[in-house]
């Protein structure tokens, strides 16, 4: 794991991004003003509800988001430094040509779908789909390399070659899953985008398929934006975390110290959503009411019904994302909660301190530098 | 080539134990399901002699990968299928199979579905799905009818009933729907609860209160509560007892808390060491990789071997019983039996893997 501390530059830098779901008067803002930034070799976790805007975040910033959705403000730069290469080119891939996206896409940038079996032709067989992609990225590859190529990429995910000509129906989710994360590394992107891609698979399997990612992030070196609804998985994942609310991102920090010290109401409660496996049971509440729909959005802080610490200014005005008063300067934590500014006696629950406790060091990856990107996959 | 259990165990029966007879107990209930393939007519395995006991003011949770029988067995419970063998008895009486005796027994064990958002007719108000039920089981007279219908609504803490009495479904949240398709399945005044992962479709921040809802019912109303889920920390949650399947058989069973803390089954422990868990500081060692097994031709002995860190000879011969494994804890390993197990203590027990 990274801690923080030991980012690397940023790769990735989504600033003020907005993005509408229809035109002119029917217009429904899905997304707005999402700022992140994404450094090299790490990985960041979006969590939140269903509808919060995740998945639109996603579809956004590849630009892959279809008709009715609109981006309708914001960059997204991609500070791109291709193998071997020490000069960083930066795009905006808001602005970018098609070509250029072409190019990005995939070999620098490649997204996993939720559902990989919309994502993979299904009537092509997995060697195919792999070769495929390397032909028309790869042109100087031979028939012969790209075949080596694939079965070394399925190895890498855990398939065995006597796999390679199975159709994706032949193959367990789990297994189709893995498919779908070779693709996406097989040209070595920079930044590997993951919409809940094990969210459907059972646990064992999805361990599985997080350990070999995370082995492979450590020996590639790409940077992950994982993103999913089961915060206590992204707790043990992310090294730092976005938690999203009604198309907002009302919290970020880095993943332990959200989980230990968490900052916005609506981050505590999700925390306190999830049942531990360990110590005492005790009754838990969740989060009363339920999230709102995009459409009606209540005024000021759109948690604020749900809020058991609300402020009358809660319901009139939109807190802005900024550093909360308990933590030091230095810190990169933001939460955008009118409890968190200045003169506000901050509950005792959202004022614990940062540093209370911080990760154990897990695995060999703690404390050790960022491979760099040209880490070859041989 | 499958070799029966030599031994003649008694029947172990998995569930909380309370004394008194159970609402609704089930006896070594199979259920194989025919499947048509090229090389004849093969089964599903899908359950294999179950016996459990679901006493009232009780949850019991079902937990277990994708296809491993949970919702099967639950479905069994309720007489959605017919057991290939074995008996239910409610309040120990054996139940019969005549149109009326399914119809009373349709009233006493209700099943609560997974998805909140089909198992509501859009077509229709919440009044008239909580008043027909009421109509045909309790007949009610004239002036009652919209009192016990609020008062379902009241019980599932949809209160005040009266905003929520006239909504129609897409008016309402998917944890509110939840509550309606609950609340429905109280105004037949069950015993008995089935609910087959009840909130796994809900939103995250409002699982929980569907869950406490669930453990108020259990509280308030005696119910004896039958929890699928593959979720085994909402299992632990929730549940009293955790009976954990793994191809279509109980492997391990016992007090929730006990289980989690110190499974002793080597599949119980793998679930739990690959379960999300933020205060896990430790690297996960899996132990017992892979896939369940087909359940048209399962393995032989212990249906777990293949995959089992820890097998031994026995355990590819003959399937091992439930053995005692302290206190209420019972596990279906060979390596809790004196005759087979490992004799030098660092092997004896195969510690969890992250403790
Ligand atoms: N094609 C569309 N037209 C109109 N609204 C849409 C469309 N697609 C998504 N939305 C709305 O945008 C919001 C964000 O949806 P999005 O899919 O990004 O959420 P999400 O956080 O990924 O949720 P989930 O966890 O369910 O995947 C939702 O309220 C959704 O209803
Ligand atoms: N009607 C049927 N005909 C044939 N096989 C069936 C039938 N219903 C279930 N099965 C099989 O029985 C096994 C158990 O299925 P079941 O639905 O009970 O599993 P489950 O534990 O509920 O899984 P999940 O977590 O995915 O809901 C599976 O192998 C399934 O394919
Ligand atoms: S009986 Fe044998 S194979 Fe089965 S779980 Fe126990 S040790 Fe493993
Ligand atoms: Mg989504
Ligand atoms: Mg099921």
């Amino acid at each position: 794991m990274t801690a923080s501390g030991h980012l690397g530059e940023p790769v990735l830098e989504i600033r003020d991004l907005c993005v509408d779901y229809g035109v002119g008067k029917k217009a429904v803002r899905a997304i707005t003003d999402a700022t992140l930034t994404l450094h090299r070799g790490e990985v960041l976790g979006l969590a939140g509800e269903s509808g919060s805007g995740k998945s639109t975040l996603a579809y956004a910033l590849t630009r892959l988001l279809r008709a009715p959705g609109v981006i309708t403000g914001g960059q997204v730069l991609f500070h791109s430094r291709p193998q071997g290469s020490d000069t960083t080119r930066t795009v905006d891939l808001l602005a970018a040509g098609v070509e250029e996206l072409r190019v990005v896409r995939w070999s620098e940038l490649s997204v996993v779908f939720q559902s990989a079996m919309h994502a993979l032709n299904p009537v092509a067989r997995i060697d195919a789909q792999l070769t495929d992609m390397l032909k028309v990225h790869r042109r100087k590859m031979t028939a012969e390399q790209r075949k080596e190529r694939a079965i070394e990429l399925l190895r890498m995910v855990g398939i065995t070659s006597d796999r390679l000509l199975s159709y994706p129906h032949e193959l367990s989710g789990g297994m189709r899953q893995r498919v779908m994360i070779a693709m996406a590394l097989a040209l070595e992107p920079q930044v590997v985008l993951m919409d809940e891609p094990t969210t459907a698979l059972d646990v064992v399997t999805q361990r599985e398929i997080l350990e070999e990612l995370m082995q492979l992030r450590q020996r590639l070196g790409f940077a992950v934006i994982f993103i999913t609804h089961d915060l206590s998985l992204l707790i043990e994942l992310a090294d730092s975390i976005a938690i999203m609310y009604a198309g907002r991102i009302v919290e970020r920090g880095g993943a332990q110290e959200l989980f230990h010290s968490p900052r916005h109401p609506y981050t505590l409660g999700l925390i306190n959503s999830f049942p531990a496996l360990h110590g005492e049971k005790v009754r838990m509440e969740g989060i009363p009411g339920s999230p709102p729909a995009l459409t009606s959005l209540p005024g000021g802080c759109a948690f604020h019904p749900r809020c058991t610490f609300a402020l009358d200014r809660c319901s009139e005005e939109i807190p802005v994302l900024q550093r909360p008063v308990a933590d030091s300067d230095g810190t990169e934590r933001t939460a955008a909660c009118w409890l968190q500014t200045d003169g506000q006696t901050v509950p005792q629950q959202l004022a614990l301190p940062a540093s209370a406790k911080l990760p154990a060091p897990r695995g060999e990856a703690a404390g050790a530098e960022l491979p760099e990107p040209d880490g070859s996959i041989k | 080539m499958t070799t029966p259990t030599t031994e003649t165990t008694p029947r172990v029966v998995h569930g909380p134990k309370r004394p008194g007879t159970p609402a609704l107990e089930a006896r070594n209930l199979t259920k194989h399901f025919p499947v048509h393939q090229f090389r004849g007519r093969q089964v599903v395995h899908a359950v294999e002699d179950i016996s459990l006991a679901l006493p009232e003011g009780t949850v019991t949770a079902v937990v277990g990968e994708s296809g491993s029988g949970k919702s099967t067995l639950a479905r069994l419970l309720t007489q959605l299928i017919t057991p290939t063998s074995g008996e239910l008895l409610l309040d120990g009486k054996p139940v019969g199979t005549s149109a009326r005796e399914r119809r009373a027994y349709t009233s006493q064990v209700h099943l609560v579905l997974q998805d909140p958002f089909s198992s509501l007719n859009g077509v229709h108000s919440v009044r008239y799905h909580l008043e027909r039920p009421l109509k045909l089981h309790r007949k009610p007279g004239r002036g009652e009818l919209d009192a016990l219908a609020k008062s379902l609504l009241e019980r599932v803490a949809l209160s005040p009933a009266e905003n929520y009495i006239d909504k129609f479904p897409h008016e309402l949240s998917g944890g509110q729907r939840q509550r309606v398709a609950i609340a429905r399945g109280l105004a037949v005044q069950p015993r008995v609860l089935l609910a087959d992962e009840p909130v796994s479709m809900l939103d995250v921040s409002i699982r929980l209160g569907v869950l406490n809802l669930l453990d108020d019912l259990r509280e308030r109303e005696r119910l004896a509560i039958l929890y699928v889920t593959h979720d085994i920390a909402s299992a632990r949650y929730l549940a009293d007892t955790v009976v954990v399947m793994y191809a279509g058989q109980v492997v391990e069973s016992g007090p929730a808390t006990q289980i989690t803390d110190s499974p002793a089954h080597p599949y119980t422990q793998l679930l739990l060491s690959a379960a999300p868990d933020p205060s896990r500081t430790e690297p996960v060692e899996l132990r017992g990789r892979g896939a369940p097994p087909s359940l048209v031709d399962p393995p032989s002995g212990c249906r777990f071997h293949p995959r089992c860190p820890f097998a031994m000879a026995v355990c590819k011969e003959t399937a091992p019983p439930a053995l005692p494994a302290g206190g209420d804890q019972v596990a279906a390993c060979w390596l809790l039996s004196p005759d087979h197990a490992p004799t030098t203590a660092a092997d004896a027990t195969p510690s969890a893997t992250d403790e």
